[in-house]
């Protein structure tokens, strides 16, 4: 298959990636560029779009979206609508896509309270006020995992996920397979 | 007495059991898994998670209340019953309050465990983020609500084991019912409960944790991290 005479097959059409971090820590970004030098391989296959690796500011047609993070403010609901409706797979990336993570540990206490006891009365702060900034995006009353927004093609739990879990997402993804991880790449923490 | 006399089918091959025993309790013996999240095999079944529901005959029930009988014919992992598994495990995850990265019990968590062997990768509902507040006033034993699946193994240890009665099932409908303290101020200070108690070692998941202790063991080097919870059937439970 791999002999001297396919030794220069058709160039397959680079499949468009487009990556974000919602209310996420970049950790699953950092953990995607723990592929190392395989990332010069993939750079083969894929090509990016929007994503924090490109600067590019919005989402053209693409084949994959990787969601970091989940919903904590009305630009994160923007952007990821903005992603499903450009992206043919959305895929879930780490802890907080999938259930909210730590932002969503905030979820039982009330939003006022938390943005007073931060910006007006914990003791050490310069009191300054809430920010109310018109640039500012909104706080949701609640942290939310993407899948209550919009549909999410597959989940890749970990926080990270490791970054042999997010290569075998991308490789059977690539090879048109349902992705799958075994035991010791499925992990929630 | 012949050999067939003492056998079930289970998942297609010859199971022996001892006359008494659950379908559960003879899996274990044989070495072979069903997943279950409240039965201890040093307590009797509580049959409420059914999580071990198998097939038997066709029809749908708990493993770990139907007594083996010789000749029956038992279906326990198949796709079926895995999906179905799944899907209740889930319901156990948007239920609670389960963030495995701050979770002490991480690695050592059966709920966590058994959803890695089921495959579970989302939640697939929309979540409850129910206010379950924690109770911090043991000097020895943090009890954090947020993971409690209400299996009950801690009540009925302190209750059979310890001879205490600390803990006690209580309320209505799933954002109702939780464990309660059995002191008048319901705080776990007021209780004799103590470190060396069954009750406190006998948690599945990340709710009864001991103070101090919590990263003694590294996240990664922990029970169902080295060994998925299928292959650990024979090991002895906490």
């Amino acid at each position: 298959m791999n002999g001297p005479m396919n030794a220069a097959p058709v160039a397959a059409k680079k499949l468009k990636v487009a990556t974000t971090s919602l209310a996420g820590c970049f950790g699953c970004h950092m953990s995607f560029l723990d592929i190392d030098e395989r990332i010069i391989k993939l750079l083969d296959l894929i090509e990016f779009d929007r994503s924090p690796l490109t600067d590019i500011k919005h989402c053209g047609p693409c084949d994959l979206g990787l969601i970091e993070g989940g919903l904590c403010n009305a630009e994160n609901v923007h952007v990821l609508r903005e992603f499903r409706s450009n992206c043919k797979i959305i895929v879930a990336v780490g802890a907080c896509a999938i259930n909210g993570g730590l932002p969503a540990q905030r979820n039982h206490l009330d939003l006022r309270d938390i943005l007073e006891e931060v910006y007006q009365t914990e003791a050490g702060l310069s009191h300054g006020g809430i920010p109310n900034d018109p640039e500012l995006p909104l706080p949701l009353n609640q942290v939310h995992p993407i899948h209550e927004v919009v549909k999410v093609d597959y989940f890749l739990p970990g926080c990270p996920p490791p970054a042999d879990a997010i290569w075998k997402l991308l490789t059977d993804l690539l090879a048109g397979r349902t992705p799958t991880l075994g035991h010791g790449l499925l992990h929630y923490d | 007495m012949n050999d067939t006399n003492n056998s079930f089918q289970l998942d297609g091959e010859d199971l022996p059991f001892t006359p008494g025993q659950t379908i559960m309790q003879a899996a274990k013996a044989a070495g072979v898994y069903i997943p279950h999240l409240c039965w201890h095999p040093d307590f009797p079944a509580h049959g409420s998670c059914k999580l071990c529901t198998v097939k038997v005959n066709g029809r749908f029930g708990s493993s770990c209340t139907m007594e083996a009988q010789a000749g029956m014919t038992v279906e326990n992992r198949t796709a079926e019953l895995d999906d179905k598994r799944r899907t209740m495990l889930q319901m156990f995850f948007v239920e609670g309050n389960h963030f495995c990265p701050s979770c002490e019990k991480s690695g050592d968590c059966a709920l966590q465990a058994t959803a890695y062997e089921l495959k579970m990768m989302s939640p697939h509902f929309d979540m409850f983020y129910p206010d379950r507040p924690v109770d911090a006033s043991h000097p020895d034993i943090l009890l954090d609500f947020n993971r409690c699946i209400m299996c009950s193994l801690c009540v009925t240890a302190s209750r059979e084991v310890d001879g205490k009665n600390v803990f006690a099932m209580g309320g209505r409908g799933i954002l109702g019912r939780r464990i309660h303290i059995n002191s008048e101020s319901g705080r776990l200070a007021d209780t004799d409960f103590a470190l060396s108690d069954r009750a406190a070692n006998i948690c599945p998941v990340g709710v009864i944790l001991k103070k101090r202790k919590g990263f003694a063991v590294p996240i990664g080097d922990r029970r169902y991290d080295k060994t998925p919870i299928n292959e650990q059937v024979k090991e002895p439970t906490a």
